[in-house]
């Protein structure tokens, strides 16, 4: 693949695996695995049958009638807001607690921002029966307590983490710390396509059944599998790297992700990270991070919990830097009204996550043919409250 | 040959090291805490510049970093107050650090300028061992810095062997895997794993860390390895009023 990763883990600039020590065994463990844990055929077997009779899989590629009226183009949601938990992030979950259970491990760890990482994998260790800890940052836990209440009720363990800005990045760390203190019998389920190599890749491959799938129901409804537009929100970016995935080799098709501008760009409340980043090294990857001239992380800020992060996957960092992908920013106001507009228009109420990617069609300009593919990456539920206050309902 | 060879080999066991991060409790103290050090008969020392992110590091050394950075410290700030770090301080200086802020500031003005106040090595816990093949070597070589690998007890003998290679000074041998700060438990699985480094014969010596507090603690690591270096404790301690005076005691009661 022209976009792939190279054997020492890198996609052109970016990528690597820049971990201590202590972490070393347990990422050189994974690399030196997945490969082939992912390509036998019983693993194979078994991720298809869960996705299809646990996740509900496959989600419905959904021809949005208003949407396409609206704006003058034919505009296809990808629906993984109805994937069991509400989102795409059970499609890497399940990938991953399967590999977790062919290495023998008996814990599991994950960090999560919305906290819809958290539950799905709160819900893959129910199902499997392994002991889950969740870390999420304070100020997460308060916007997003119904999935605080949800990993609970699902049998995790949720632990605060109180350093820093208190949101994703912070729990990152701290399940980093975790792992590095636990190194034999724990697996980390990384939930968006950051971290050292593999973790990129592999959740990338867990999640390319999105864009797997699309391109199947595109030629159903279209006659032609491509589409001129692929649009998908972007935090760690691990919806838009699975909705991107399997277009990537075809460069006809313009791939848009959607950063969260936060209150704007220019505000300092912002987390459009390639707007306000430069390359550096955030969460063991050589990435595009915001960041001070000394190289301190800047705490990001968005209204969507699962937008709220300093970097971006170093894929679509190489995505980014080679054009291959267009990256723009929607403010936490366009995110909101857009949201509002697909709730009474479509009958669907999108995480605010995705909201951003719906709001960007605001700012496009289609042609009455376009075929326009945007990834429904949650739905909003968890959301409610932050949309309830907002709009005074 | 720079200082830390010499030293290796001029002394051949009980060395003591000790870390604490520039900036901490307060800024432009970095040279006279390391002065108080030499004089209480350390003998080298782990300057550690603050990230906002330290993984591997354990609540004390996180709430340091947090509280350097507040105070404003930065690598230009640290290079200033070491400018004259040499009229002062004789003894092996490390700078110690996680990768983000030498990448900005530019590797190879990072290493001139350390080598330019005086630093005889680096010490980047994520700081792979590809990327210094690769991409750092040449400037720590051309700059007469040692770069610090750590081995925890979970490195393959075949790892060990390649660091051992790749190192020109000593190798950093964790205690345990675990981030900073925490008790060290001996066990005897800890205890044959030092056995089996020591075993090793490698060429570098080996220097434990991670966990040491005290004089029993210190005192066992140098059986297995030529010396100890003590970390959390020494910035837990730098919260007393007056630490500089009070240095000497703390350093006697690591020594014994």
């Amino acid at each position: 693949m022209k976009y792939g990763v190279n054997e020492h883990g890198y996609y052109g600039d970016f990528g690597g695996a820049y971990i201590p020590e202590m972490l070393y065994p347990n990422v050189e463990e994974l690399r030196q695995q997945y490969t082939q844990i992912l390509n036998d055929p019983g693993f194979k077997a078994e991720f298809e049958q869960l996705l299809r009779d646990y996740v509900g899989r496959p989600s419905p590629l959904y021809p949005a009638k208003r949407y396409s009226e609206k704006y003058g183009a034919n505009i296809f949601f990808k629906r993984e807001d109805l994937n069991h938990t509400g989102s795409h992030k059970i499609n890497n979950a399940v990938g991953q607690i399967l590999l977790a259970r062919r290495l023998g491990k008996k814990r599991i760890i994950a960090e999560t921002g919305a906290g819809q990482h958290g539950v799905a994998t709160a819900t893959v260790c129910a199902l499997m029966g392994i002991e889950c800890v969740v870390y999420m940052g304070e100020v997460d836990m308060e916007r997003q307590a119904p999935n605080v209440s949800r990993m609970k009720m699902l049998g995790a363990k949720v632990v605060p983490a109180t350093s820093g800005s208190k949101t994703l990045k912070d729990a990152t760390n701290e399940a980093m710390r975790d792992w590095i203190n636990n190194p034999v019998d724990t697996h980390y389920i990384i939930g968006s396509v950051v971290g050292p190599y593999p973790y990129p890749e592999m959740v990338a491959q867990f999640q390319s059944i999105i864009s797997l799938e699309t391109k199947k129901q595109l030629l159903e409804h279209t006659g032609n599998e491509l589409p001129q537009y692929v649009m998908a929100c972007v935090g760690g970016g691990s919806n838009a790297m699975g909705m991107f995935y399997h277009f990537l080799d075809n460069e006809s098709v313009k791939l848009i992700a959607v950063e969260a501008a936060g209150q704007g760009v220019e505000s300092g409340h912002s987390a459009a990270t390639t707007f306000l980043g430069r390359e550096g090294v955030l969460h063991g990857s050589r990435t595009i991070l915001m960041q001070t001239d000394d190289g301190q992380v800047v705490e990001p800020y968005s209204i969507s919990a699962g937008l709220d992060y300093p970097g971006i996957g170093p894929q679509h960092a190489h995505l980014y830097k080679v054009q291959r992908a267009k990256y723009v920013n929607i403010t936490d106001d366009e995110a909101l009204q857009a949201g509002l507009l697909c709730s009474q228009l479509e009958g669907i109420i999108p995480a605010i996550e995705t909201a951003h990617a719906l709001a960007y069609l605001e700012k496009m300009t289609f042609k009455m043919d376009d075929n326009v593919v945007i990834c429904i990456s949650g739905r909003g539920d968890k959301d409610l409250n932050t949309y309830i206050k907002y709009f005074n309902f | 040959m720079n200082r830390l060879n010499k030293l290796f080999e001029s002394k051949k066991d009980n060395l003591l090291s000790i870390y604490f991060t520039a900036g901490y409790p307060e800024l432009n103290t970095t040279v006279d805490i390391a002065e108080a050090l030499e004089k209480a008969g350390v003998d080298f020392l782990e300057i550690g510049f603050p990230y906002s992110d330290p993984v591997a590091d354990g609540p004390t050394v996180q709430h340091s970093s947090e509280k350097a950075l507040a105070n404003g410290m930065n690598l230009n700030q640290l290079f200033e107050e070491l400018k004259d770090l040499r009229k002062r301080v004789s003894i092996p200086i490390l700078l110690m650090g996680y990768v983000n802020p030498i990448v900005q500031y530019g590797i190879e003005r990072f290493c001139k300028k350390a080598a330019e106040v005086g630093v005889d090595g680096i010490i980047a816990p994520d700081l792979p061992m590809y990327e210094y093949e690769t991409l750092y070597a040449k400037h720590f070589i051309d700059n007469g810095l040692s770069n610090i690998f750590l081995v925890t007890p979970q490195t393959s003998e075949e790892r060990i062997r390649k660091i051992d290679d790749l190192s020109n000074s000593f190798i950093y041998l964790l205690s345990s895997s675990s981030i900073t700060g925490k008790n060290l438990q001996l066990s005897t699985a800890i205890e044959d794993y030092y056995k089996r480094v020591k075993a090793m014969q490698l060429k570098n010596p080996a220097i434990i860390g991670f966990g040491i507090t005290n004089n029993e603690t210190f005192s066992k690591a140098c059986e297995y390895a030529r010396g100890a270096i003590v970390g959390s404790a020494f910035v837990r301690f730098l919260a007393n009023e007056n630490y500089l005076e009070k240095i000497p005691e703390f350093v006697k009661r690591i020594r014994g």
